[in-house]
């Protein structure tokens, strides 16, 4: 049975201004599930952004395909929906009209007075209230506007939720509180999620799975790791948790040794090109002595 | 004088700059000279007639008085109220300009949508826009063969240029991003060109329309001076071929307010347009 959402041998390359070819990433073969969380996680160029452009519908790959809810995605859709970095919003509406701009396109046929209702409640969960809501983007800070994005992306109940790299331009306080805030507003739903991020920490804090990718040309997603803490979690609390360091640290030598000595590895194709999944569980003891490494894999592909 | 604000310090400047310069005007023209003790000649071409010197701002105050008191009245061709006049000065260059704007919007919108359109019109565009207007004018009239639809043509083919530039700059310089929550809003092309591209590119658009109203009033004086019948410019050329100096200048600052009004009228659509990222 496929996944609910389903990339398949996906290959993009793009000219490389010399003549040749830059292959991005070749054959990447992954899958999420429903009501999932999945944090993607790599450096900066490897090719993340041009996977969910890809995802989102706004760009076609070389070659592959990504299905989702059994369908080919081709083009975007209402059902995708995507929180930009840089917010993304229309700097000549107010806030308010920024998320009836997607309320009303979601729902043509609701009334005007129901598409307000709808925003008002959904800019109030991420703590848009009052005048507020009436000012335009460019009379907000960078924590506010990005709340509206994300009230945007959230109002239209998308079976799929893309972030790229949603707080990247945020200062880490800020960051903190709209990161709480997108787990509450995210805990209530069944919202598939994926997201990216360059932030070790944030990725631990949110996801369920997070995918690393390896530096490109030629990136992979080389391994997808469980985040083995319950929800629902707050930041002060997983650093507690005994595997919270455990998996940060696998994350960090990941990011920083190994994607490096991944990476432009021309790979085989097909199957062979599916992340490899590691579980790292200290809470579960076993017989088994090479689970008691600090570090524990299980590869079940 | 220093706890006044800024713009009361200017106006009362700009006061001052004014009085100053209409009594430097005032007393740099010589009292006229008694009229009577002129030769033949000069009774003849009119140089020792009172009305050739240039006049003095207290006659030209006079006049616009005059002239304002009663600007719509019509006594025959030559004699029409400074209201008539720039009544149909400024009904050409609104029709040649809307005529324009129809045209020049919808093509730049094109033109800033599609690279290929873009390329393919560029020549064009680039051969057609340096051409002064009134060089046109003796064509217009062989074609049209009527002198105020050729009056029209020329604020047509004048104010189409920034017009049509400008739309296209401000399309294609539309934020992608823009453009990609129209489209993962499933907008369809026309919702999308409304509602965000549009907005989007308004205060690009409305810059070159508020430079083609410029242009186009400037050419409508010198279209009409050359077409005749009608019109501020006819007026000018008209109290001129009279030498009536007087008429002249204050016809002249008329040009310069309406100007300023159609300027200021954009000026205003600018504001309202404008947001900041
Ligand atoms: N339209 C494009 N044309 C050519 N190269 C591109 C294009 N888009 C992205 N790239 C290249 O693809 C690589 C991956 O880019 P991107 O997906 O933005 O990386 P990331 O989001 O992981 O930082 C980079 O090397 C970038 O230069
Ligand atoms: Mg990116």
């Amino acid at each position: 049975m496929k996944p609910f959402l389903s990339i398949e041998k996906l290959t993009q390359r793009f000219p490389d201004g010399q003549g040749g070819q830059l292959t991005v990433f070749e054959d990447a073969t992954f899958g999420v599930e429903k009501g999932e969380f999945v944090v993607i996680l790599g450096h900066s160029g490897c090719g993340k952004s041009t996977i969910m452009n890809i995802l989102a519908g706004l760009a076609d790959p070389t070659s592959g395909v990504v299905v989702m809810d059994g369908q080919e995605v081709r083009g975007p859709s209402l059902d995708r929906g995507v929180v930009f970095q840089n917010y993304s919003l229309l700097p000549w509406l107010s806030t308010l009209k920024n998320v009836t701009f997607g309320v009303a396109a979601r729902h043509p046929e609701w009334t005007k007075a129901q598409v307000t209702e709808h925003a008002v409640k959904y800019l109030g969960m991420v703590g848009l209230e009052g005048d507020v809501i009436h000012r335009k983007p460019s009379q907000l800070s960078g924590g506010m506007r990005q709340r509206v994005s994300i009230a945007r992306a959230f109002a239209n109940h998308p079976k799929l939720l893309l972030l790229d790299e949603p707080f990247g331009a945020l200062d880490a306080l800020t960051r903190g509180t709209i990161q709480d805030e997108l787990l509450k507003i995210w805990g209530g739903t069944e919202q598939t999620v994926f997201m990216i991020t360059h932030d070790i920490d944030e990725a631990i804090l949110l996801a369920d799975r997070i995918l690393l990718m390896t530096n490109g040309p030629f990136a992979r997603v080389a391994e997808s790791v469980e985040i083995t803490i319950p929800r629902p979690r707050s930041r002060t609390e997983i650093v507690e948790h005994p595997n919270y360091y455990a998996i940060r640290n696998h994350l960090v030598q990941f990011l920083g040794r190994r994607s490096k000595e991944l990476a432009g590895q021309q790979t085989g194709t097909g199957e062979t090109n599916r992340p490899e999944t590691v579980r790292i569980d200290k809470a579960v003891p076993t017989d088994d002595p090479e689970d008691r490494r600090p570090t524990l894999r299980a590869v079940t592909n | 004088m220093t706890n006044l604000s800024l713009n009361a310090r200017a106006a009362l400047l700009s006061v001052l700059i004014l009085f100053v310069g209409l009594a430097v005007w005032e007393l740099s023209i010589p009292a006229q000279q008694a009229v009577g003790e002129l030769t033949e000649y000069e009774k003849l071409t009119g140089a020792g007639a009172p009305r050739a010197g240039v006049p003095p701002p207290s006659q030209v105050i006079v006049k616009a008085w005059e002239e304002l008191s009663n600007p719509f009245y019509d006594a025959g061709p030559n004699d029409k109220g400074i209201g008539i006049q720039i009544g149909y000065s400024i009904y050409r260059v609104l029709t040649g300009y809307l005529l324009a704007a129809l045209i020049a919007i919808p093509l730049g919108f094109l033109i800033g949508m599609s690279p290929v359109a873009y390329k393919a019109l560029n020549p064009f565009i680039q051969v057609l826009r340096p051409i002064s207007p009134l060089a046109w004018m003796p064509l217009a009239l062989f074609i049209i063969q009527d002198s105020e639809a050729s009056a029209i043509f020329v604020i047509f083919i004048c104010s189409i240029w920034p017009m049509l530039l400008n739309t296209a700059f401000g399309v294609a310089g539309v934020r992608s991003d823009w453009v990609n929550v129209a489209k993962t809003h499933e907008l369809s092309p026309l919702k999308t060109a409304f509602t965000v591209i549009l907005p989007a590119a308004a205060p690009t658009i409305v810059t070159g329309m508020r430079i083609s109203i410029g242009i186009a009033w400037l050419v409508i004086v010198a279209a009409e001076m050359l077409v005749g019948g009608t019109g501020i410019g006819y007026y000018v050329w008209n109290e001129w071929n009279n030498l009536d100096l007087t008429s002249v200048i204050f016809s002249i600052l008329m040009i310069g307010i309406v100007g300023m009004l159609l300027d200021a009228m954009f000026g205003l659509l600018q504001r309202r347009v404008a947001y900041v990222e």
